[in-house]
């Protein structure tokens, strides 16, 4: 009788351990785990460069990982650990660059090349007006080739 | 269509695809002379000292911190290696001709243990004048250090002026290396 109130005691403990995600050495909720996913999705693998921290092997990326945990579990705010990273491994850890005077062609890009569509399309409206009609002297010219 | 409009039609397309596989022809030279890596990161330490740390010595020899490091008398190098690691092995005759020449090179053994570090001490000779351990990699990380080997060039006020990600060659010591060792001393 006693052993089964234990177990009964202890079965939301069971419940909960279950839930709980152990990843990279650190123990989290599945709330914690998804913004650590979260966070980890937006860094730059710095070793396989075009792989995040999250999808990498890479070992150093693992060690990444459980330091984004670490402070997940500490409550610490996405950006906070962003800027973590950031202050090590320089911007480029971001998969997606901030906007910065670094990066702002690349961001103008789409409006630029818009910007010079519109003026191709214009330059080439108005000189590609449709030719004088015929006078007739030319009429006639055209007349004498088209016979010959 | 105008005699105008037609050459700018041939025209701008030739020149915009001559002036693009130009660029692309600098870019694939500079890479084949290694003058530009595409894969190489600034590192966001230059113009800033290292951030602090304390790690302990290995090997027989003794390890460092930041605080040691803050005013070398004369430019000196950190070199972060491992025993497991070819690039490092590569790199090492040339840290060897280079701590003859007296420049002071100290390493940080990165995620490494004394056994093997003896044995690729002994194997590839031994140009450091301090040797410390980072086991566990958190002073790398906080280094921002994504591999191994890496070197970083410390000015007399302990200043970070340049990191080198890969194994160090003949041409970059004489590009690169050699001009800021005679700026900076």
């Amino acid at each position: 009788m006693r052993r089964l109130l234990l177990l009964l005691c202890l079965l939301p403990a069971f419940a909960l351990a279950q839930t709980m995600i152990t990843r990279d050495g650190v123990t989290l909720t599945p709330p914690q785990e998804k913004r650590a996913e979260a966070v980890g999705g937006q860094l730059r693998c710095l070793v396989c460069q075009n792989e995040s921290i999250e999808e990498s092997n890479a070992k150093l990326a693992a060690q990444l990982r459980g330091i984004i945990r670490t402070q997940v579990k500490q409550g610490v705010p996405d950006k906070q650990i962003l800027a973590y990273m950031v202050q090590r491994y320089g911007i480029f850890v971001l998969l997606k660059p901030p906007f910065l005077p670094l990066t702002w062609l690349l961001y103008a890009m789409p409006v630029l090349a818009l910007a010079v569509g519109f003026a191709a399309f214009w330059f080439g409206r108005r000189h590609g007006n449709a030719p004088k009609p015929l006078d007739e002297a030319e009429a006639a010219r055209l007349e004498e080739l088209l016979r010959e | 269509m105008s005699p105008l409009r037609r050459r700018l039609l041939f025209g701008v397309p030739l020149v915009l695809a001559v002036a693009g596989g130009e660029g692309f022809y600098v870019l694939l030279r500079r890479m084949r002379n290694n003058e530009y890596d595409p894969h190489a990161l600034p590192s966001p330490l230059i113009g800033k000292r290292p951030p602090a740390f304390s790690l302990p010595g290995i090997a027989g020899m003794r390890g460092f911190a930041n605080t040691d490091i803050a005013a070398p008398p004369r430019p000196m190098l950190v070199n972060w290696f491992a025993s497991w690691c070819m690039p490092c092995a590569e790199e090492a005759p040339l840290l060897g001709q280079l701590a003859a020449g007296g420049l002071s090179i100290w390493g940080i053994a990165y995620e490494d243990d004394a056994k093997s570090l003896q044995a690729f001490l002994a194997q590839n000779g031994n140009p450091y004048q301090r040797l410390a351990s980072d086991a566990s990699g958190t002073t790398a990380i906080n280094w921002g250090v994504y591999g191994v080997p890496e070197t970083y060039f410390i000015d007399k006020s302990g200043i970070v002026r340049w990191r080198y990600a890969g194994a160090l060659t003949p041409e970059i010591v004489k590009s690169t290396l050699n001009p800021l060792l005679e700026r900076y001393s």
